[in-house]
């Protein structure tokens, strides 16, 4: 396993836990309002579009497509030094909501808003997945 | 409902020496600020009742206005410090001119300074600052500021077939206004190209796209309409004012293109009566050089996805249809964060005194100065005129 040590771990509270746990199992899980009928991302103790709290976890496809990307040459810190180049991208998932990542497993150069990606996940510790974006390949 | 339009007048505004001022810490630049800006008044510190600072990332305090008015040894009626970063603490001129109209205070003091080049080392300005990203859902990710804001210039690319040059463009402006500007920290003439070779540090933003790491501090006084023809120098009229606020992370924004910043200059323009064709000159918080570009579009300098062309033509630079950042803005004046906004204000002050020297915009009459924070998540749009009616 790559060190990510130094790296900004997240830290799941009651109302991200079983997001987290999703990504520990590599599926990626969305609230979903069963009042309006509306998927929301970051989760939440009542839906932003209605305010219903009749809300439920639900697995979906994790694919999507980039609305914007950069490839950051400066590092944030010491920790992803190892990682530069590397993409920051905000993904729209299939179901809505928008959500940042990490596109990996293409050129950074060859990465174009509007294209179809996604999930995988890499493993930070024994407790933390992280959701990245992958390029789909035509056919998949 | 009342209105504020003319009500608040701007009747003291200085800055401390910035870039990097050795000597100083965060707070004696707060209250060196604080003792130029009264002096420029002609007030003695117990003729104010009301202080407003805003919070320091080198120097944080728990109650940081209270310990700017217990180190000025004053004791205010009105007393507030706002921590929020960027343009956002600007929101707090909106505030205290509605405590004055309502009565809570008479005469504000509103002081702003860090030392983010001295106080702190690279790495722990960049981290405070790129903490703005959500904690679990961004900042694993490992985005920096300048990335947060190339989203919105690569979107906005995409969207608009804007280019990197046109970016490089305003970066060039800024730094033309700051070469006439003695207290600028960056005053050698840049041109795109330059812009286009330095490093580049998240795509499409180069280093000079960037603003600068400061130290420094700015300071006004403001008061009500009625008291500010009694002060040294001719006042200086709130005409409109209005806040649009979209999100905290950029990854919730309803767009990446257009921001709030079409409200709160909405807002503004209808308080005034005046519109964009109206303003002499635009002060655009300019913490990257896409940031002035959708600010241009928003508050309606030209439409919307036209804000490339609009600098490209040079509207923005010394001389130009509306000079933007007289002073060399957060790009090449200086940026000490929190308070970035505070010296477009004082600059704006002084070009409606006519008191810019140089760099004067000839028979200035009315101004914009819009502050924005957050990652174009949260727009304060004032409107300034020599006349109050």
């Amino acid at each position: 396993m790559i060190d990510h040590s130094g790296k900004s771990f997240p830290v799941p509270t009651p109302e991200t836990e079983v997001y987290w746990e999703g990504c520990r199992e590599h599926q990626l899980r969305l609230q979903y309002c069963n009042n309006c009928g509306q998927h929301q991302f970051y989760p939440r103790i009542i839906c932003s579009a209605c305010m219903s709290n009749d809300l439920k976890w639900v697995d979906v496809s994790g694919e999507g497509e980039v609305i914007s990307f950069t490839i950051v040459r400066r590092p944030v810190s010491e920790a992803y030094k190892t990682e530069v180049p590397y993409v920051v991208a905000l993904i729209k998932l299939l179901e809505g909501p928008t959500m940042m990542s990490n596109v990996v497993g293409c050129d950074p150069e060859a990465l174009e808003i509007g294209m179809p990606v996604s999930v995988q996940f890499q493993d930070w510790s024994e407790q933390i997945s992280i959701p990245k974006f992958c390029p789909k390949i035509a056919g998949d | 409902m009342e209105s504020l339009r003319g009500k608040v007048a701007i009747v003291g505004a200085a800055d401390t020496e910035v870039g990097v001022v050795p000597g100083f810490g965060a707070t004696q630049l707060c209250i060196d600020a604080a003792c130029r800006a009264l002096a420029d008044a002609g007030l003695g510190k117990d003729q104010v009742d009301g202080l407003v600072t805003c919070n320091s990332m080198a120097e944080p305090y728990m109650y940081h206005a209270e310990a700017m008015a217990e180190y000025l040894q004053i004791f205010p009626r009105y007393c507030i410090s706002v921590g929020a970063g960027g343009g956002t603490t600007f929101s707090i001129l909106h505030h205290a001119a509605a405590a004055i109209v309502t009565g809570q205070c008479d005469t504000v003091l509103i002081s702003m300074a860090d030392s983010l080049r001295s106080g702190l080392s690279r790495e722990q300005a960049m981290t405070m600052q790129s903490a703005t990203g959500h904690s679990q859902f961004e900042i694993p990710f490992g985005p920096t500021v300048p990335a947060f804001y190339a989203l919105i210039a690569q979107a906005h690319m995409a969207k608009y077939g804007t280019t990197a040059e046109q970016f490089a463009q305003i970066a060039v402006g800024c730094r033309q206004h700051a070469s006439l500007n003695p207290a600028a920290q960056m005053r050698e003439p840049i041109s795109v190209e330059d812009v286009m070779t330095s490093r580049m540090i998240a795509d499409p933003l180069h280093l000079l796209d960037c603003s600068l790491v400061s130290d420094g501090g700015s300071a006004v006084v403001l008061t009500s309409a009625e008291r500010a023809a009694d002060f040294p120098h001719a006042p200086v009229y709130l005409l409109g004012v209005g806040e649009g606020h979209g999100h905290e992370h950029i990854s919730q924004a309803q767009s990446l293109t257009t921001s709030t910043a079409v409200e709160s200059g909405q807002r503004a323009y209808a308080m005034a009566g005046l519109g964009p064709e109206d303003m002499d000159f635009a002060q655009l918080y300019d913490c990257f050089t896409p940031t002035v570009l959708v600010e241009l579009e928003d508050l309606g300098f030209c439409k919307k996805g036209e804000g490339g062309a609009f600098v490209e033509s040079g509207a923005i630079a010394p001389g130009g249809a509306l000079p933007v950042n007289t002073h060399g803005g957060l790009l090449s004046h200086c940026h000490p964060g929190n308070p970035g906004s505070m010296f477009a204000l004082t600059e704006t002050v002084s070009q409606l005194r006519q008191q810019a020297g140089e760099r004067q915009v000839p028979n200035a009459e009315v101004a914009m100065v819009h502050g924005q924070g957050g990652i174009m998540s949260s727009h304060t749009s004032l409107i300034l005129g020599r006349e109050n009616s």
